[in-house]
């Protein structure tokens, strides 16, 4: 594999909704419609060279969720335009790709996700292999304990991890308002109530803009300084499960270890992902971790990646950090990890 | 744009309505192989892959990607899921070009995949979100409005969509791959097939497959092998819902053709371009997208059908592999028009080769015929 493409691309405007545990009678379109309309605002951008979004199907139990989602884009005239169904946060790595070609300056980059609609630990069997493992209705929870059984992490280690998050999620406008966790109510052992993360509905857009244009955009902008991301086998058994070895290879590949961190944003649905991604992604304890309340304290699936991104990228946009570190995921038990490095 | 391209191998499963000897994964497994042999390579040599399929409902299976990694060869590898409705295919191959023409790696795998034996996609094309009843049955339902003001508009006789229909069918016959092969067809055995939604017979649309297409993708130093040279790419999206949006020509496909010949340098696509892979899944959008496309003038295309012009011995052939109405998995059938676009250049497409062929011309559309992928690829180094 070669070393990244060079073209400077840099994150110049981010927004999020206000999350909501519970359907607040919106539609994707709706959903999406305002964070589209505050990153033109801020970029002054009515148009993008291109335009990436991420989704999936299965939230809204009915086919092609995103093409009435493209309507809330007022794309007229045409544009050029592509999806992943997968978190929005490879919808940025996609926008990434293609701002690298050099003729195009800037990205538009959404992903939305209600969980409202249906059961997100039922709907995500549906994603294991259809013929051995989605029969044995191995549900997300089940899926995730049997992870946090392999990493064997302290109780207290994890309740301190919830607590953190909920809190810093409380300071976040964005983030839903979860009390500190209280009592030992087990999900799936060793899971309890309190670790599993919040249903969610919610919608995040990221504009990316290459070289001069980010500068012109932004006074600040967050320059995207490495992005990868690996996939690792489907079947549980064939990995090792208390660790991350995707998370670690797309860590190495987008240069985590070259500068201090100052802030991370990891994608850890359950408090001991946190500690697997720690250890992947080499984090010492200087660097804050998930200062947005994580998906702890806000899970719109589909958008809760590029979230991560977002968030990490607001930092430098806000002049507070100068290294910030992204992380998001997909599949079974952290099966497939993006890393995103972002400098002011 | 961006650093050069190459298509450097091509695998294609047997079309077919059901593949009950393999798996989701053993179906593009197969595919997949196919193209890397095709390419001297193994997946070792690959640097990521890109899958793209329709929508997860038609086989049940949510973001198949993760689960097909195995496959796949991914293990340790980015791997990229694209989905774009109908588009999806071509859409998948652009992603895959994307990641060479961006510098970011040397070799990527694209594959597309639908088994539809394993699913009902009628019934997931009929199903609306909760918010409206849907008022069509499947992709045909939604569509034949669409061709009928074509006819109205155009003036075109009724049996240009039978003229279609038998020449993809008698192209299939050439082709090792095809779903559909019907010795002996005819118009008249279109003409007696049953109405399904008026105009579109029976015979007039796609059938349902199984099957999975895949490339192998090169940046110009990793080139292995007859590559076909990618010199121009193109995506274009407008809304669903729009008032005055032209569905029987619309401006996205306008505008992402304009693009790609921009691209490649073609002021006269019917001239310049020698041969066309493009989605016709209902034989009448020949003489729709040979407008839209720039192939004739507005309410002329039906004329160029009609002269033969579109037929494997015409001057503009167009899907001289069968097209989708001879095999449609659904989200594969936009990667099979870009990679049978590729084989015609590299001379490698057998029996239904286009003799001399150096530009061709690959096509996708999808949803409401709102979303459309193109590539123009060439026996020559752009």
């Amino acid at each position: 594999m070669r070393a990244l493409a060079t073209r400077e691309v840099a994150i110049v405007a981010f927004a999020q909704t206000r999350h909501t545990p519970h359907d607040t009678g919106l539609t994707e379109p709706e959903l999406i419609l305002p964070v589209i309309n505050e990153v033109k605002r801020r970029t002054g951008l009515e148009r993008f060279g291109f335009t990436c979004s991420g989704s999936c199907d299965y939230l809204a139990g009915a086919p092609f969720s995103f093409v009435s989602a493209l309507d809330a884009l007022g794309a007229w005239p045409p544009i050029s335009e592509s999806h992943v169904e997968m978190d929005g946060a490879w919808a940025l790595y996609e926008a990434w790709v293609r701002l690298q070609h050099g003729d195009v300056d800037s990205a538009l980059v959404y992903g939305f996700g209600k969980s409202s609609l249906g059961d997100l630990r039922t709907i995500m069997t549906l994603q294991l292999d259809p013929y051995y493992l989605a029969p044995l209705g191995l549900d997300q929870l089940s899926y995730a304990a049997l992870q946090a059984a392999a990493v064997g992490a302290d109780r207290k280690e994890l309740d301190e991890i919830v607590r953190r998050s909920r809190a810093d999620g409380r300071a976040n406008p964005y983030a839903l308002d979860l009390p500190d966790p209280e009592g030992e109510d087990l999900a799936v052992q060793p899971l309890k109530q309190t670790d599993v993360p919040p249903s969610t509905d919610g919608a995040a857009a990221i504009v990316l803009a290459a070289g001069d244009l980010a500068r012109e955009l932004s006074e600040s902008p967050a320059f995207v300084r490495g992005i990868a991301h690996r996939i690792e086998p489907h079947y549980l058994g064939m990995r090792h499960l208390a660790r991350s070895v995707s998370a670690a290879d797309a860590a190495r590949a987008a240069g985590v270890g070259k500068g201090p961190v100052e802030v991370a944003e990891l994608h850890a649905q359950f408090p001991h992902e946190e500690i697997i991604l720690r250890e992947a992604l080499e984090l010492t304890g200087d660097t804050v971790i998930n200062p947005s309340g994580g998906p702890l304290a806000a899970n719109p699936v589909m958008a809760t990646g590029l979230i991560r991104i977002g968030e990490a990228a607001q930092r430098i946009l806000d002049g507070q950090a100068r290294r910030t570190v992204a992380h998001a995921a997909g599949g079974p038990c952290l099966q497939h990890n993006l890393v995103t490095v972002l400098e002011a | 744009m961006g650093n050069r391209c190459a298509v450097i191998g091509v695998g294609q499963t047997h079309y077919t309505t059901r593949r009950r000897d393999v798996s989701i994964a053993g179906l593009v497994r197969e595919a997949a192989l196919r193209a890397l042999e095709d390419a001297g390579l193994t997946f070792k040599d690959i640097d990521a892959v890109v899958i793209g399929k329709a929508p997860d409902l038609f086989e049940g299976v949510m973001m198949p990607e993760a689960y097909l990694a195995d496959a796949l060869g991914a293990a340790g590898k980015p791997m990229m899921r694209v989905h774009t409705a109908g588009s999806v295919g071509g859409s998948t191959a652009l992603v895959g070009a994307s990641l060479v023409q961006g510098g970011v790696h040397d070799r990527v795998l694209v594959v597309a995949f639908e088994k539809q034996s394993e699913s009902n996609a009628t019934w997931a094309l009929s199903t609306h979100l909760p918010f409206n009843s849907s008022l069509v049955v499947g992709a045909g339902g939604y569509f034949a409005p669409h061709i009928r003001e074509y006819m109205r508009r155009s003036g075109a006789p009724d049996h240009i969509g039978t003229i279609v229909a038998v020449k993809d069918r008698l192209n299939a016959l050439k082709n090792p791959y095809a779903h559909l092969k019907i010795p002996g067809i005819d118009q008249k055995m279109v003409e007696s097939t049953p109405m399904l939604w008026e105009p579109i017979r029976y015979l007039e649309t796609c059938p349902s497959s199984d099957g999975a297409c895949a490339m192998v993708l090169s940046s110009e130093s990793a080139v292995t092998g007859t590559p076909a040279w990618v010199h121009g790419t193109a995506m274009r999206s407008e809304p669903i819902f729009r008032a005055g949006r032209d569905t029987v020509s619309p401006q996205a496909g306008k505008d992402c053709a304009a693009d790609v010949y921009r691209q490649a340098g073609i002021a006269d696509p019917r001239r310049q371009i020698d041969v066309a892979e493009t989605y016709v899944p209902f034989s009448w959008y020949e003489p729709m997208w040979l407008e839209n496309l720039g192939f004739a003038a507005e309410g002329e295309g039906w004329k160029l059908t009609e002269s033969g012009a579109t037929a494997l011995d015409g001057d503009i052939p167009w899907n001289a592999s069968g097209g989708v109405l001879s095999s449609n998995p659904i989200g594969a059938s936009g990667l099979i028009r870009f990679a049978e676009a590729a084989l015609q250049v590299r001379g490698m497409a057998g029996e239904h080769q286009v003799d001399g062929a150096r530009t061709a011309l690959g096509h996708a559309y999808g949803g409401g015929a709102q979303f459309f992928a193109m590539w123009i690829v060439g026996r020559e180094k752009p």
